[in-house]
C-alpha cells in the first residue's frame, strides 16, 4: 500500500497509474529495445569470446598450404621460415564415403591426426567416445556435425574408398576442430552439407600408408610469429612448397570457416548497435512527448509545490521518477526477454557452428550496460520535460497557459482555403504549429515502416538469392568431382550411365590471381560454351555467357584486385606445371553466391597446355533413375564426390534461412510495435491537448465520427507524411544490409518487391489503426459538460 | 404569451450519484420556453440552472420527466439523435468561450456553418456583433469580449431555434459584459432567436421577457417584466 510514502511519492504512483496505457506503450518499445539490445550484444559477446578461446585452447593456425605431395623434412624448413612460430604438416585427403541410407556417394576428408595424443596446431575436442589407438589402422574420429546429421556414434563404421580399395573406417570418436566451425568442402561450396560431407580424423601413420605418404604431406598449418608479417610469410612457405605441387598458401581471412564465422561475428556486432539505437531513440522520444504533456497540465501543482516551498531538485527528481516508472518496467522486461532470446539463440547457432563450449552463459555484464543505456535513453527523454518543470516560475504557472497561437498555414499561403473546411484546417494548424514534434512523430513512424522493410527485404533476398542460385545458375541435379583431373574419356563415361540425360564437363585448378600488389587466391573455373547445367547469373536475373577468351570475373573479385573490364591479370595456377599466363578480363560479373573466376573450357584448356582433362562434370538426371545413378558413381574410383542440388538447397536454407529468419521475425514484430507506439502515444497526447476543443466541437453539434475523424486525421497525415521518408530509409537500410553483407560467400541482391512496400504499409498501417482504435473508445467518452465549466 | 412553446419541459429531474450520496441536481421541474422570448434563469452555484440548461440543450439527460422540443421528445434520443439535435437547433454560448484555438474567429463560425442547414454567411454573423473588422484574428489575438462575441456569432449564424447563454459575462468586466448582452439582444429581437441566458447576476434580469428563479433544483419564482430594459440601462 501506498501509507507511509510521501505525498509526492504517491503522487508519482498515482500519476503513472494515471497514464497507465501511455507509459505501457512506452514501457513496451523500451523493452523491444533492451531485448535487442541484450541478445545481440550478448550473442556477439559470446560468439566473439567463443571463438577466440576456442582458438586459443586448440591452437587455431595462422596460416594454410597445400600440396601436392611434399616431403617431411620440408616441414623443418618451412619451420625456420622468418616469421613461423609452429608447423604442423600432416596428409589430407577427400574419399568416397558409403553413408548409411544415402544413394549417392559421401565424401570425406580424412586428416591425419597423431597416434598418440599431444597438443598440436589445429587440435580436437573430443565430445564423446575416445582417441584413436596405435595400431588400429581403421579408427577415426568423425566431426560432430557429421556424426550427427547421419545418426552415427562411435562403435559405427563407414565404408570409404581409400585410394582405390573399400576399406571400413572404424568411429571410436567424435570431435571438434577449430578448422571446422563452419564445416564445409571448399571448391565453391559455400553452405554446409553436414549428411554428405563430413571431417574424419585418422591416425597419420596409417592414412600416410593408404595413399603412400609415409614420409610426406600434402597440408601444413602453422602460426606467426609475435611480429611477423603473414603475406612475407606466405611468400616464403610458397617459394618452399612450389617444387612440390603447392596450391598456394593462405592465412586466417581466406579460410572458409573462419571467414565465415568471423563475418557473422561482424554482423552481430553492428546490429547490436543499430537496431538498439533505433529503440532507445523513439523510447527517448516517446517519453518526451508524454511527460512534456504532463508538466503542461500539470503547470498549477508544479507552483503550488514551488509555492510551498519545495525546491527546484525536488521537482526535478519528482519528474524523473515518473520517468523510471516505464524505464523499469520496460528495462526489465526487456532483459528478461532478452537473456531468454539470447539463450535460444545461442541454441541455434550451437547447432550449426560447431564450438566445443556450446553452453551459453549470460554475460551480466551486457546486462548492466543495457540497464544504464535504458536509464540513459529514460534521462535523454525526460529531461526536456524535468528542464521545463524546473524552470517555471511559480507565479506565473499559477495562471493558465497562454492560449496557443497560431498563425495562418500553409494552406493560407497557397490559397488553398476555399477548399479546406474550417475544420479540417484545425489539422493542419496544429501541425504547422509544432512542426518538430510533427516531424519527429513522421521520423518514428518512418523509422518503424524502414525496419519492416528491411526485414522483408531480407526475407525477399534470401528468397531471390534462392530462386537465382538454384534455379538459374544451379541447374543441375548433380556435380561429379573426379579425385584428379581425368581425361575427356571420364565424361564421356558418365554419359554411359543409365538415367544420365545430359553431361556438361568442367576444369577447375587453384590459382592466383595477381594485378600489381594485389593478389587473390581463388579457384578457376573452364566451362564449356553454352552451359545449361552450370551458368553465370547476375543478381538481377541476367544470364551470362562465357566469353571464348579471356576472364570473367566476380565483381567482388573484381574490386579485391582492383581490376575492370579490359585490363590484365597474372594468373599463376597453382598445379601441374604451374604456368604463369597473363590473361585480359573480358567481363565482370555481378553474381550472387561465391566468388568466382571462370573461363571458357577451351581457353582453359590452352592456359594450362594441357589436352581435354577434366576435374568433373555437371549432370542432369532422370529423377526415376537417380538413385541407381548415384549407387554406380559411388562404385566409380575415379569419382570422388558428388553434390546434390537438392542437399545443397536444404543447406542453403538450414544455415542463412534459418539464422537470419530469426533475427528478421524479431525486427519485423519489434518494428509492429515501434509503430503502434509513435501512433498511440501521439494521438493520446493530441487527445489530452485538445480534448477540451473537441468536446466542444462535439457540443456545437459535431457527430463522434466527425471529432474523431479531426483528432486522427492528424495522426493519419502524420503516418502518411512518414512513409515515403519511411520506403527511401527503408531502401537505404536495405542498401546498407546488401552492402554490409557483401562478402567472398555471397551478396545479397538489392530487391525491393512491391508486396515488401505492401507488407511494410500494412503493418504500420494495421499498427497504427489498432492505436486509433484504442484512442477513439477515449474520444467517445469525452466528458461534455466538465469542458464547458473550466478553463483549460 | 401567445407565442407556442418552443421547449416544454415536464416533472425534470437530474440525480447524480457520488459514491453514497445521491444528489439532486433538479427535482420535478415544469418550463416552458416560447419562440422568440428573452427568458433570464437567476441562482445562485448548485442551484440546478446549468444542469437545466444542458438538458434543455441536448447536451445531458434528465433521470426523470420529459422534454420536448417542438413536438419531438428529446428524452428517448440517443447520442447521435442528441448530437443532430444540437447541430440543427441550438447555439451554445459559454462562460469561456470554447473557441478553436487554432482557427480564426471567421473559421470559428465557418466550423458550424458548415454543418448547418441553413446558415448565415459567417462574415455577417460577425458583422452581427460587430466584429467586422477583425474576422481573420485568431483568438490568442481578441479581447475576451471579443472573443465572446465571436462564440455568439459562432452560435447564431447557423440561425438557431433556441440560443442557450451559460453565464455568457462570468468572464468579462462591466463593460465588455455589457458589449456581449447587447449582442444578445439585438439578436433576439433582429432574428427572433428565443434566448436562454444563465446568470447569478441579478441585474441582468431587467433585460429578459421573463425570469426564472431556481434553488436547490427547484423553480421557486417565475416573474415576467412589464419593460424590458435596454442593456445599457443595466448596472451591476
Amino acid at each position: 500500500m501506498v501509507a507511509g510514502l510521501r505525498p509526492l511519492h504517491r503522487k508519482v504512483l498515482r500519476d503513472l497509474w494515471h497514464l497507465r496505457s501511455q507509459m505501457a506503450a512506452v514501457a513496451v518499445v523500451m523493452a523491444c529495445g533492451i531485448a535487442m539490445f541484450v541478445t545481440l550484444r550478448s550473442m556477439h559477446g559470446w560468439l566473439r569470446g567463443t571463438q577466440t578461446q576456442y582458438y586459443e585452447a586448440y591452437r587455431f593456425a595462422d596460416v594454410f598450404a597445400s600440396a601436392r605431395r611434399a616431403p617431411a623434412s620440408l616441414a623443418r624448413r618451412i619451420a625456420a621460415l622468418p616469421g613461423v612460430g609452429a608447423v604442423r604438416t600432416r596428409v589430407v585427403m577427400d574419399v568416397t564415403l558409403d553413408l548409411p541410407g544415402l544413394d549417392e556417394p559421401g565424401t570425406g576428408r580424412l586428416v591425419g591426426i597423431p597416434e598418440q595424443r599431444a597438443p598440436m596446431l589445429n587440435d580436437l575436442y573430443l565430445r564423446s567416445g575416445r582417441w584413436i589407438q596405435p595400431g588400429h589402422e581403421d579408427e577415426v574420429l568423425a566431426s560432430e556435425a557429421f556424426a550427427r546429421a547421419n545418426g552415427l556414434v562411435p562403435g559405427d563404421a563407414i565404408p570409404a574408398v581409400l585410394n582405390g580399395r573399400w576399406q571400413r573406417l572404424r568411429i571410436v570418436g567424435i570431435a571438434l576442430s577449430p578448422e571446422y566451425i563452419y564445416e564445409i568442402r571448399g571448391l565453391g561450396d559455400v553452405f554446409p552439407d553436414n549428411r554428405r560431407f563430413g571431417v574424419l580424423w585418422m591416425g597419420e601413420r596409417a592414412l600416410g600408408a593408404a595413399f603412400q605418404m609415409e614420409g610426406a604431406f600434402n597440408d601444413a598449418a602453422l602460426t606467426l610469429a609475435p611480429g611477423a608479417t603473414e603475406a612475407d610469410v606466405i611468400d616464403g612457405v610458397d617459394r618452399l612448397l612450389a617444387p612440390y605441387g603447392g596450391t598456394g598458401a593462405y592465412g586466417r581471412a581466406d579460410q572458409i570457416s573462419d571467414l565465415f564465422v568471423s563475418s557473422e561475428i561482424e554482423e552481430t556486432e553492428i546490429t547490436s548497435v543499430l537496431i538498439p539505437t533505433i529503440f532507445l531513440a523513439v523510447t527517448a522520444f516517446l517519453l518526451n512527448m508524454v511527460l512534456a504533456r504532463l508538466v503542461a497540465t500539470q503547470r498549477d501543482q508544479i507552483a503550488i509545490l514551488k509555492a510551498f516551498g519545495y525546491g527546484s531538485p525536488a521537482i526535478a527528481v519528482h519528474y524523473l521518477q515518473l520517468a523510471l516508472g516505464p524505464v523499469v518496467l520496460g528495462a526489465g522486461a526487456g532483459s528478461g526477454l532478452g537473456i531468454w532470446l539470447a539463450a535460444a539463440l545461442a541454441r541455434v547457432y550451437a547447432r550449426f557452428y560447431q564450438f566445443p563450449v556450446a553452453e551459453y552463459t549470460q554475460d551480466w555484464r551486457v546486462v548492466a550496460q543495457a540497464l544504464l543505456v535504458a536509464g540513459g535513453a529514460a534521462l535523454v527523454g525526460a529531461l526536456g520535460a524535468v528542464l521545463r518543470a524546473v524552470r517555471l516560475p511559480p507565479a506565473e504557472a499559477m495562471r493558465p497557459e497562454a492560449p496557443a497561437s497560431y498563425r495562418a498555414g500553409i494552406v493560407e499561403r497557397l490559397g488553398f482555403q476555399r477548399w479546406v473546411p474550417a475544420a479540417e484546417r484545425i489539422i493542419l494548424r496544429n501541425i504547422e504549429r509544432r512542426p518538430l514534434r510533427a516531424l519527429l512523430a513522421a521520423a518514428g513512424i518512418a523509422l518503424a515502416t524502414a525496419i519492416v522493410m528491411t526485414g522483408w527485404f531480407m526475407f525477399d533476398a534470401i528468397d531471390v538469392m534462392k530462386q537465382i542460385q538454384f534455379e538459374s545458375v544451379q541447374r543441375y541435379d548433380a556435380m561429379v568431382v573426379f579425385d584428379l583431373p581425368r581425361s575427356a574419356r571420364a565424361g564421356w563415361d558418365l554419359v554411359h550411365l543409365d538415367g544420365v540425360r545430359r553431361v556438361e564437363p568442367f576444369r577447375v585448378v587453384p590459382v592466383r590471381l595477381r594485378r600489381g600488389p594485389l593478389t587473390k587466391r581463388t579457384a578457376l573455373l573452364g566451362l564449356a560454351p553454352g552451359s545449361e547445367l552450370q551458368r553465370l547469373v547476375d543478381r538481377d536475373g541476367a544470364v551470362r555467357q562465357v566469353p571464348p577468351r579471356g576472364l570473367l570475373v566476380s565483381d567482388v573479385l573484381a574490386s579485391q584486385l582492383g581490376a575492370a573490364v579490359g585490363d590484365t591479370v597474372t594468373v599463376e595456377v597453382l598445379e601441374g606445371k604451374r604456368p604463369v599466363r597473363t590473361v585480359i578480363v573480358a567481363a565482370v560479373s555481378r553474381d550472387i553466391i561465391g566468388s568466382s573466376a571462370t573461363m571458357s573450357l577451351e581457353a582453359l584448356h590452352a592456359l594450362l597446355g594441357e589436352g581435354g582433362t577434366l576435374s568433373g562434370a555437371y549432370l542432369a538426371l532422370d529423377q526415376r533413375k537417380a538413385p541407381a545413378v548415384y549407387r554406380a558413381l559411388k562404385e566409380t574410383p575415379a569419382v570422388s564426390g558428388v553434390v546434390v542440388r537438392e542437399a545443397v538447397m536444404r543447406g542453403f536454407e538450414d544455415t542463412i534461412a534459418e539464422s537470419f529468419w530469426i533475427s528478421i521475425s524479431m525486427m519485423v514484430v519489434f518494428a509492429c510495435i515501434i509503430a503502434a507506439g509513435i501512433v498511440y502515444n501521439g494521438a493520446r497526447v493530441a487527445l489530452s491537448e485538445r480534448g477540451r476543443e473537441l468536446a466542444s466541437l462535439r457540443v456545437l453539434g459535431f457527430f463522434r465520427g466527425e471529432v474523431t475523424r479531426l483528432l486522427l486525421g492528424e495522426q493519419v497525415l502524420l503516418t502518411l507524411g512518414g512513409l515515403p521518408g519511411g520506403f527511401l530509409l527503408g531502401y537505404f537500410l536495405a542498401w546498407l544490409v546488401a552492402y554490409r553483407f557483401e562478402s567472398d560467400l555471397f551478396r545479397i541482391p538489392l530487391v525491393i518487391r512491391q508486396t515488401t512496400i505492401v507488407y511494410s504499409l500494412a503493418v504500420v498501417l494495421g499498427a497504427a489503426l489498432l492505436s486509433a482504435l484504442a484512442v477513439r473508445r477515449r474520444i467517445h467518452r469525452l466528458d461534455l459538460i466538465a469542458v464547458l465549466k473550466t478553463r483549460e | 404569451m401567445d407565442a407556442p412553446a418552443v421547449f416544454e419541459a415536464r416533472g425534470l429531474s437530474k440525480v447524480y450519484r457520488m459514491g453514497e450520496v445521491e444528489v439532486y441536481a433538479l427535482r420535478e421541474v415544469d418550463l416552458d420556453l416560447f419562440a422568440g422570448e428573452f427568458v433570464v434563469l437567476l441562482g445562485p452555484s448548485g442551484s440546478g440552472k446549468s444542469t437545466l440548461l444542458n438538458i434543455l440543450g441536448g447536451l445531458d439527460t434528465p433521470t426523470a420527466g420529459t422534454v420536448r422540443f417542438l413536438d419531438h421528445d428529446l428524452t428517448v434520443d440517443d447520442d447521435r439523435a442528441r448530437t443532430r439535435f444540437r447541430r440543427e437547433h441550438v447555439g451554445f454560448v459559454f462562460q469561456f468561450y470554447n473557441l478553436i484555438p487554432s482557427l480564426t474567429a471567421l473559421e470559428n463560425v465557418a466550423l458550424v456553418t458548415d454543418i448547418a442547414e441553413r446558415p448565415m454567411d459567417p462574415a455577417e454573423a460577425l458583422g452581427l456583433v460587430g466584429l467586422g473588422e477583425r474576422v481573420h484574428h485568431f483568438p490568442a489575438q481578441l479581447s475576451g469580449g471579443e472573443q465572446q462575441r465571436v462564440a455568439i456569432a459562432r452560435a447564431i449564424a447557423k440561425q438557431p431555434d433556441v440560443l442557450l447563454c451559460d453565464e455568457p459575462t462570468g468572464a468579462l468586466d462591466y463593460e465588455t459584459g455589457l458589449i456581449v448582452l447587447q449582442a444578445l439582444a439585438d439578436v433576439n429581437r433582429r432574428l427572433g432567436t428565443t434566448v436562454a441566458v444563465i446568470t447569478h447576476n441579478a441585474s441582468i434580469a431587467g433585460m429578459a421577457d421573463r425570469v426564472i428563479r431556481m434553488r436547490s433544483g427547484r423553480i421557486t419564482e417565475v416573474e415576467r417584466n412589464a419593460h424590458r430594459l435596454a442593456p445599457t440601462e443595466l448596472t451591476w
